[in-house]
């Protein structure tokens, strides 16, 4: 009997809940497998997805938020020996899993612990809340590829924000796994868009896009690059996340300051009266 | 109008020096690479005094004692002890504000009422406010032992400019950073009056610097790479300049930008109440406010009526001399913003609005504006998109309120936003969908240390104010 023939599969890029190729058709060889190249206009194409996204995502109750980053930890617990196969860490995959569970928690309660009645000195109802950016850009660490990646992801979609993120590119099959698990969460197409390839060829058109609110520079190495997108950013004072230390311990509690990077505080004020 | 008898302020309370030099290490010196520029009364063009240009080598100067000054005295101090010199300084502004208020008018021309009654109130309450979280911090809410940056570097317009000193500085010192600050070239003198505020109180020399100069300062204040911390106040455009400025640095950048806030009527808004509302939100001030509500949005088949009350309102401000208590639009603050108020205005009648002001006799020396309003507006002319930062209103109508909310979304501003409705749920239905900062609904203009302030978008990013503006200056 001779050995069965397995079915490959083909890693392509994610925007708009879709699986598309790259618009330019170029892929290049990585970890035994032809992954897309993206380009600048698939670059310009994710951002209209995740800007179609915000209405829905941002507009859905906090604790719909927080189902569904629970619903993406369930899914990749379930495919944690997928991530094993690629040569990923079991404990990187349970972390990751974690961290998935640790943001869902988050979606309910940041508003309270970062927005709050103001007691101001009159007859007046004043409240802060914060509210997401809009459309964040991000780039992902090149390692740890999962664990990293769902440290930048997490923290921006939790709160109502949609993003483009530029994925490790030496360890994109991960990056692209890990959109299978997220098609399959409930999470509305658009919320999360994934470019596979050059950081230097997408980033510095979404650090540019008038029409991103935010970037997150955490996975960019090169100092020289990094001073290049934030000076782009600045055209539309994009709310920027410098990049991380080459140090960073990202098995470490995250905090807060990722989320509330990327969100806006809105102060309402009314009149007390009869 | 109604006459009434002049009821000017006396200026005998403030005492004003022929010339100023640079506050650096907690004493006044004379510049040693900059030159000097005079200080006007915009009301009169008078010259009010000299004041010292700080160039780069002042300001390194400056940095460096604000450093020294981080590093040993400051930065160590315990925060119960810097929460009591903040007390100080706020007690010394409430027992100094009729001197205060008085030369805030004559530099900046702002009504006396509005400088007695808004700004110095605040000012001090600024001060009062953040003083008590000087040895609170670990409690603020950004983890257990919050640090300070370092040295800050702050940079502040002229339309409030002890105001804007306060929400800089006020914050700064609380959480344990020293500062350097330059004031607006057009009013720089109750900045001045501050240092000698500080000097007054004891405050340890080194931990507030004032160096006074134009947009050659500033920059190379904020581009010194000494400076852990920029904060700055002002127009997008010099906003934009600097967050290019601080890219790839360590430096923590907070700005207020500008904005185009609209201010919108629905049909069931009490229409006396909304005038007032309207009026204050673009005439406060001239109309100098960054969150001024400029573009109004009334609903359709409201707006003949709420116009036709506007403009009998409009006929009754009092525009003239800032120092008389009756005074309700002071001067505008220089030359050059007056160039720009007339430019814009007149691109407003070249493309077609239709500009209306009330009858209004106009003193002949110094620099004034008729309150104007514009009808017959469209989302592509200038006057709806640009920031006039005077006492112009644009008005523009809509019928649904679905219509409303995207007309006031649409401009890369998010500072502030007005609604005036009697319907509870349709405030905050509509406030949900505002992309802007501070939503006042069913007032207009309102200030509080205890309420964060500031911008969506383009109007800049971070907050001061409230637990909020402490985050800026800590290492969070």
């Amino acid at each position: 009997m001779s050995e069965r023939v397995a079915v490959r599969k083909t890693y392509k890029l994610f925007i708009g809940g879709k699986f598309p190729r790259s618009e330019s058709g170029r892929s290049y060889l990585v970890q035994d497998a032809n992954v897309s190249l993206a380009s600048r206009k698939d670059a310009r194409d994710a951002v209209v997805a995740a800007r179609a996204a915000v209405k829905g995502w941002a507009g859905a109750t906090a604790y719909n938020r927080g189902q569904i980053l629970y619903r993406v930890a369930e899914m990749l617990e379930g495919r944690r020996e997928q991530f094993v196969a690629l040569g990923l860490p079991g404990d990187e995959v349970d972390a990751a899993v974690d961290r998935w569970v640790w943001y869902a928690g988050w979606s309910d309660k940041l508003s309270q612990v970062y927005g709050g009645a103001n007691p101001v000195a009159g007859p007046y109802f004043n409240l802060s809340a914060p509210e997401p950016t809009g459309v964040v850009a991000a780039v992902a660490p090149e390692t740890p590829a999962l664990l990293g990646l769902v440290s930048v992801i997490a923290p921006a979609i939790v709160t109502g924000n949609t993003v483009v993120v530029a994925t490790s590119p030496t360890q994109p099959l991960a990056a692209v796994t890990l959109a299978e698990v997220l098609a399959t969460s409930d999470l509305p197409g658009g919320v999360v868009n994934l470019l596979t390839g050059k950081i230097t060829e997408t980033v510095p058109t979404l650090a540019a896009h008038m029409d991103v609110n935010a970037i997150d520079l955490t996975g960019v190495t090169d100092a020289e690059l990094a001073v290049e997108l934030e000076v782009k950013a600045a055209q539309n004072l994009k709310r920027v996340l410098r990049p991380a230390p080459v140090d960073h311990d990202w098995s470490a509690d995250p905090g807060i300051t990722r989320m509330t990077t990327l969100l806006e505080t809105k102060t309402v004020w009314h009149p007390k009266g009869v | 109008m109604f006459e009434y008898a002049p009821a000017p302020e006396s200026r005998s309370v403030v005492d004003l020096k022929p010339s100023y030099g640079l506050f650096i290490d907690g004493t006044f010196v004379d510049p040693t690479d900059g030159g000097s520029f005079k200080s006007i009364n915009p009301a009169s063009e008078e010259v009010l005094a000299e004041v010292a240009e700080a160039g780069a080598q002042d300001v390194d100067r400056a940095v460096r004692a604000a450093r020294e000054a981080y590093e040993k005295v400051w930065g160590p101090m315990p925060g119960r002890d810097r929460a009591k010199y903040l007390f100080r300084i706020a007690r010394i502004i409430q027992e100094r504000s009729r001197e205060l208020a008085v030369l805030e008018s004559l530099d900046n021309g702002k009504p006396i009422k509005e400088s007695r009654d808004v700004d110095l109130p605040l000012v001090a309450a600024h001060f009062f406010y953040y003083a008590g979280w000087a040895d609170k911090l670990e409690h603020a809410g950004f983890g257990a032992n919050p640090r300070p940056l370092g040295v800050a570097a702050q940079v502040i317009p002229w339309n409030f400019p002890l105001l804007m000193l306060a929400w800089k500085i006020a914050p700064a010192l609380a959480a344990g950073n020293t500062v350097v600050l330059k004031p607006a070239e057009t009013t720089p003198l109750t900045a001045l009056l501050f240092a000698e505020i500080c000097q007054q109180a004891d405050l340890p020399a080194g931990v507030v610097n004032i160096v006074t100069g134009a947009g050659d300062t500033g920059r190379a204040l904020v581009e010194h790479p000494g400076v852990d911390k920029v904060a700055f106040t002002g127009s997008t455009e010099v906003g934009r300049a600097i967050a290019r400025s601080v890219a790839g640095t360590r430096k923590k950048l907070t700005l207020e930008l500008g904005g185009k806030a609209a201010n919108i009527v629905f049909d069931d808004a009490p229409v006396d109440q909304a005038v007032e509302g309207i009026v204050n939100g673009i005439f406060f001030n001239q109309g100098h406010v960054c969150c001024a509500g400029s573009r109004l949005l009334v609903q359709e088949n409201v707006a003949d009526r709420v116009l036709e009350s506007l403009k009998r309102r409009m006929a009754q401000l009092r525009v003239g001399d800032p120092l008389d208590k009756n005074t309700d639009i002071g001067a505008i603050n220089s030359a050059a913003q007056l160039e720009r108020i007339r430019e814009l205005s007149d691109a407003g009648s070249a493309e077609g609005a239709e500009r209306w002001s009330p009858p209004c006799e106009l003193p002949e020396r110094g620099f004034w504006f008729a309150p104007t309003i514009f009808t017959g507006v469209t989302q592509a002319h200038r006057i709806a998109r640009e920031e006039i930062f005077g006492p112009v209103l644009s008005v523009l109508t809509f019928r649904t309120p679905a219509e409303a909310v995207e007309k006031a979304n649409n401009t890369p501003y998010g500072l502030s936003a007005g609604i005036w409705t009697d319907k509870g749920s349709r405030i905050l239905w509509t406030a949900d969908r505002l992309r802007a900062g501070v939503v006042w609904a069913n007032t207009f203009n309102k200030f509080d240390p205890t309420s964060p302030f500031g911008g969506y978008k383009e109007s800049g990013y971070g907050r001061e104010g409230g637990r909020h503006g402490l985050e800026g200056y800590l290492n969070v």
